[in-house]
C-alpha cells in the first residue's frame, strides 16, 4: 500500500527531528505572524480605549471586587423582572383567561359540543396554554433583553474569569464557566456549547453539572414562588429585594453545587489532569440596543414561549384526562396524589408537587401551571375554578398564594419547591441533547438521576432539620 | 424567503451588492460553497447574517458557534452556500470545535475560505490566518471591525498585507454592512478563479524540519498528485495528528 509508505516515512522523520516539533511550528507561525503584523499594522494615539477597558477589567475581575459585583449585575437583572413582570402577567391572565376564556366556551355551547370535548379543549388544552403565556411571557420578555445586552456588552467571559479559578480547584475545565452561563439561558444549549472543551473527561463534568445552572423554564417559578411566599414575609416595600435575594440564593447555590458535583466527579468517577487554555477577554461593544431587544425577543423569547406552549397543549390535555377519568370511587389524578403524598411530605413537599413533576418532564415550564390545577382540585376550594382539571382564573399573585395556602401549603413547601425546581433531572430535551453529544447511555443516566437524588437528600434534610428547628 | 436588495442605485456597477439575493436556508444546486472561518469574536456570525439575511444569533464571547451552520445567497447569477465555522485560535490542536472548523475546510474543499479577522488584533488574528493559507489556496481575508480599529487609532494598510499573505483583503464593519459589496465581489472574483492566491507559506522553521516537511511532502505529491494541500498534510503527519492519519490510510482526502 502507498499510503503505509507515507506513514512510514513520516514515522522516520518524525523519529529524525524529535521532539519539539510541535512548539518549533508554532514559533515558526508567531514569528511569521508578528512580521506580516508589523509590516502592514500602525498605532497612533494613546490607545485610550484599552486603558479603558483594561480599568474595568481590573475592577470587574478583581479578587475583591469580581463576585460581589456579578452577584449585584444578576440582582438588579432579576429585580427589574420581578418588579416588572407582576402587571403584564395580570393584564394577560385577565385577558386570556377572564375574557378569552369564556368566550370560547360560550361559542363551544353554541356550537353543540359535548361536555367532555369542550372540557378537553378549553378547560385542558387552552388553559394550559393561557397559563404557559400569562406566566412566562413577562418575566422572559424582560430577563432575555437584559441577559442578552450584558452578553452583547462583552461581560460573560468576565463572569468566566472570575469562575475560572474556582472550577481548576474543582477539577474541572475553566471554560465550564461559558458553558455553566450558557445554562442559564438553556441547559439544551449549555450541554451542546461543551464542545469547547478539548478533554472528554471535563466536558463530561461540564455536561453532567450543566444541569445546575437555573435555566428558563425554572426562573419564572423561582420568582412565582419567591414572590408569593418569601416577598410576603416582609413590608410589601421590601417584598420585591426580599424574592430577588431569595432567588439569587438559589441561583447561587445552583453554582454551588456545579462545584461540589465538579470536585465529586473529578475525585471519583472522572479522575485526571486539568487542563490549562487561554481565555480572550474581547473587548466591550456597546451593544446595538434596539436589535439586541428585537433579536433576543424573536430569537429567545417567542422560541423558549413557542416551546413552553407545544408542551403544555399536551400536558393540559393529560391533566384534565386524569381528573376526569375514574378508577374506583376517585379520578386518576387523586389516585396518584394520594399515593404520592407519603413520600412527598418526607420531603417537605406534597403529592401534587411530585405528580407535576412528573407530568411536567418534557418541559420546566410548565410546572407551575400543574400544581395550581391539581391544587384547586384536590383541595377542591369553592370559588375558584369550575370543575376538576379546569385551570382557573389568576388574578393577582396574592391570590395563587392563597390557593396555594389553601391547598396545605407552608414556608417550607415553598422554600423545598424551589429547591427541587434547582435540583432535579433536566427537561427531556435537555437529556436528549445530553445522551446526542456524550452518545453513552450510562452517562445520560447519570446526568439525569444525579441532580433528583440531590434533590431528595437536600429537600429532605430541609424537611427534618425545619421539623425540629420550627 | 427570498430578499432582493433594491434601491435607486441598483444596477449600476459600482453598486456590487445590488446583485445580492439572501437566500436564507435556500442551499440547494448551489454553484460554489464559501467557507467562514476565524478567532472567536470576530463577527464571522454577523457576516453570516449580513451575507444570508439569516439571523444566527451573535454574541459577545468566544464560543457561541460551536456547530456549522449554513445559509446560502446568489451573487452575479450565481449560488453560493455559505458555511459558518466555530471560531477557533489555531487548527493544531483537538477540541471538537476545532475540529469542525478544520475538518471542514480540509475535507470540505470549500471553493472560497472568508477568513475574518479583528483588524484591532491582527497580529494574534494572524496565526489562525497561516496555518489556514497552508491548507487552502483559495481564501479571502476579511479584515473586520475597521470602525473599532479605527476608534483605536489603529491604521493597517491593507494593500501592503494583501501582498504579503498573497490573498485578497477586504476592510469591514459588518455590522454596519460596510464593505460587504467589496466583500461579496472578491469571494466571486476568487470563486471563479478571475483572482489567483498566492498564499504565504510558514517561513521560520528550522531548517531541519523544513526539509522532512519537503520530504514527506514530495512524496505524498507524487503517490497522490492531485492532493492541493500535501504541505499541510505533511505537517500533521510529523505532528503525529491522529484524525489525519486515519484520513490518509483511508484516503480520505483524494477522494472527490
Amino acid at each position: 500500500m502507498k499510503t503505509n509508505k507515507i506513514l512510514n516515512t513520516s514515522n522516520d522523520l518524525r523519529w529524525q527531528i524529535g521532539e519539539g516539533f510541535h512548539d518549533k511550528l508554532t514559533e515558526g507561525i508567531y514569528s511569521d505572524a508578528a512580521t506580516i503584523a508589523q509590516n502592514s499594522v500602525q498605532k497612533k494615539g494613546d490607545e485610550k480605549r484599552f486603558r479603558f477597558d483594561r480599568s474595568l477589567d481590573k475592577i470587574v475581575t478583581s479578587k475583591i471586587w469580581g463576585f460581589p459585583i456579578m452577584i449585584l449585575i444578576l440582582s438588579v437583572v432579576l429585580w427589574l423582572t420581578i418588579i416588572g413582570a407582576n402587571y403584564p402577567s395580570g393584564l394577560l391572565a385577565d385577558l386570556l383567561i377572564g375574557t378569552v376564556y369564556p368566550w370560547l366556551k360560550s361559542i363551544g355551547e353554541s356550537l353543540g359540543f359535548s361536555w367532555w370535548l369542550s372540557g378537553f379543549l378549553f378547560d385542558g388544552v387552552y388553559l394550559a396554554l393561557a397559563w404557559v403565556i400569562a406566566v412566562m411571557l413577562p418575566p422572559m420578555a424582560i430577563f432575555f433583553p437584559l441577559f442578552t445586552l450584558l452578553e452583547d456588552f462583552g461581560y460573560l467571559p468576565r463572569v468566566a474569569f472570575n469562575l475560572d479559578h474556582l472550577l481548576k480547584k474543582s477539577g474541572a475545565h475553566g471554560k465550564q464557566a461559558l458553558t455553566m452561563s450558557m445554562g442559564f439561558g438553556c441547559n439544551a444549549a449549555g450541554v451542546i456549547a461543551t464542545r469547547i472543551i478539548d478533554s472528554p473527561r471535563e466536558r463530561l463534568i461540564a455536561i453532567i453539572t450543566n444541569n445546575f445552572s437555573l435555566c428558563n423554564g425554572r426562573w419564572p417559578t423561582q420568582i412565582l414562588i419567591a414572590s408569593i411566599f418569601i416577598g410576603a414575609l416582609v413590608p410589601e416595600n421590601f417584598a420585591g429585594a426580599v424574592s430577588t435575594l431569595a432567588v439569587i440564593s438559589i441561583a447561587l447555590l445552583g453554582i454551588f453545587f456545579t462545584f461540589m458535583v465538579s470536585l465529586f466527579l473529578s475525585k471519583t468517577m472522572l479522575k485526571g489532569e486539568v487542563s490549562s487554555f487561554t481565555l480572550e477577554l474581547p473587548p466591550y461593544r456597546p451593544p446595538r440596543f434596539w436589535k439586541t431587544i428585537y433579536t433576543s425577543l424573536i430569537d429567545r423569547t417567542l422560541i423558549v414561549l413557542w416551546r413552553a406552549c407545544v408542551f403544555a397543549a399536551p400536558a393540559g390535555a393529560v391533566i384534565w384526562l386524569i381528573s376526569n377519568i375514574a378508577i374506583g370511587d376517585s379520578n386518576i389524578a387523586n389516585w396518584l396524589i394520594v399515593h404520592l403524598d407519603g413520600f412527598g411530605l418526607l420531603l417537605g413537599l406534597n403529592g401534587v408537587i411530585l405528580l407535576a413533576y412528573i407530568v411536567a418532564i418534557p418541559a420546566n415550564e410548565i410546572v407551575i401551571p400543574t400544581i395550581l390545577m391539581l391544587t384547586v382540585m384536590t383541595a377542591s376550594i369553592t370559588g375558584v375554578g369550575s370543575g376538576d382539571g379546569v385551570m382557573f382564573e389568576l388574578e393577582s399573585v396574592s391570590a395563587t398564594g392563597d390557593i396555594l395556602k389553601a391547598g396545605g401549603w407552608t414556608l417550607l413547601t415553598a422554600i423545598n419547591l424551589m429547591l427541587f425546581s434547582l435540583l432535579h433531572n433536566p427537561c427531556s430535551t435537555t437529556i436528549y441533547t445530553i445522551y446526542k453529544e456524550t452518545k453513552s447511555i450510562k452517562w445520560t443516566t447519570v446526568a439525569s438521576i444525579l441532580p433528583i437524588i440531590l434533590g431528595f437528600i437536600v429537600c429532605f434534610i430541609v424537611a427534618q432539620v425545619w421539623r425540629i428547628m420550627v | 424567503m427570498q430578499k432582493v436588495t433594491s434601491s435607486a442605485c441598483e444596477g449600476c456597477d459600482l453598486n456590487k451588492a445590488s446583485n445580492l439575493k439572501k437566500l436564507g436556508i435556500n442551499i440547494d444546486n448551489n454553484n460554489y460553497v464559501v467557507a467562514l472561518a476565524g478567532n472567536p469574536n470576530t463577527g464571522k456570525s454577523t457576516v453570516f447574517n449580513a451575507l444570508t439575511g439569516l439571523k444566527q444569533h451573535t454574541g459577545n464571547w468566544p464560543g457561541k458557534t460551536v456547530t456549522r451552520a449554513e445559509g446560502g445567497y446568489s451573487y452575479n447569477d450565481k449560488k453560493y452556500k455559505l458555511v459558518d465555522l466555530p471560531g477557533t485560535y489555531s487548527l493544531l490542536s483537538t477540541s471538537q470545535d476545532e475540529e469542525v472548523a478544520r475538518n471542514f475546510i480540509l475535507f470540505g474543499k470549500p471553493d472560497v475560505t472568508i477568513i475574518v479577522v479583528d483588524a484591532s488584533r491582527l497580529e494574534r488574528n494572524l496565526n489562525l490566518v497561516l496555518q489556514i493559507l497552508e491548507i487552502t489556496d483559495k481564501a479571502v481575508l476579511c479584515l473586520n471591525l475597521m470602525d473599532e480599529a479605527k476608534r483605536l487609532q489603529i491604521d493597517i494598510d491593507d494593500r501592503t498585507l494583501a501582498r504579503d499573505l498573497g490573498i485578497p483583503v477586504v476592510p469591514t464593519s459588518a455590522r454596519s454592512k460596510e464593505g460587504i459589496p467589496e466583500l461579496l465581489q472578491t469571494v466571486h472574483q476568487v470563486a471563479t478563479g478571475e483572482i489567483k492566491c498566492k498564499p504565504h507559506r510558514i517561513k521560520n522553521i528550522p531548517k531541519n524540519i523544513n526539509n522532512a516537511i519537503e520530504k514527506l511532502r514530495l512524496e505524498i505529491e507524487t503517490e497522490y498528485p492531485n492532493v492541493p494541500n500535501s504541505r499541510w498534510i505533511a505537517l500533521r503527519l510529523l505532528d503525529g495528528d491522529e484524525r489525519i492519519i486515519e484520513a490518509v490510510k483511508t484516503g480520505e482526502f483524494i477522494t472527490e
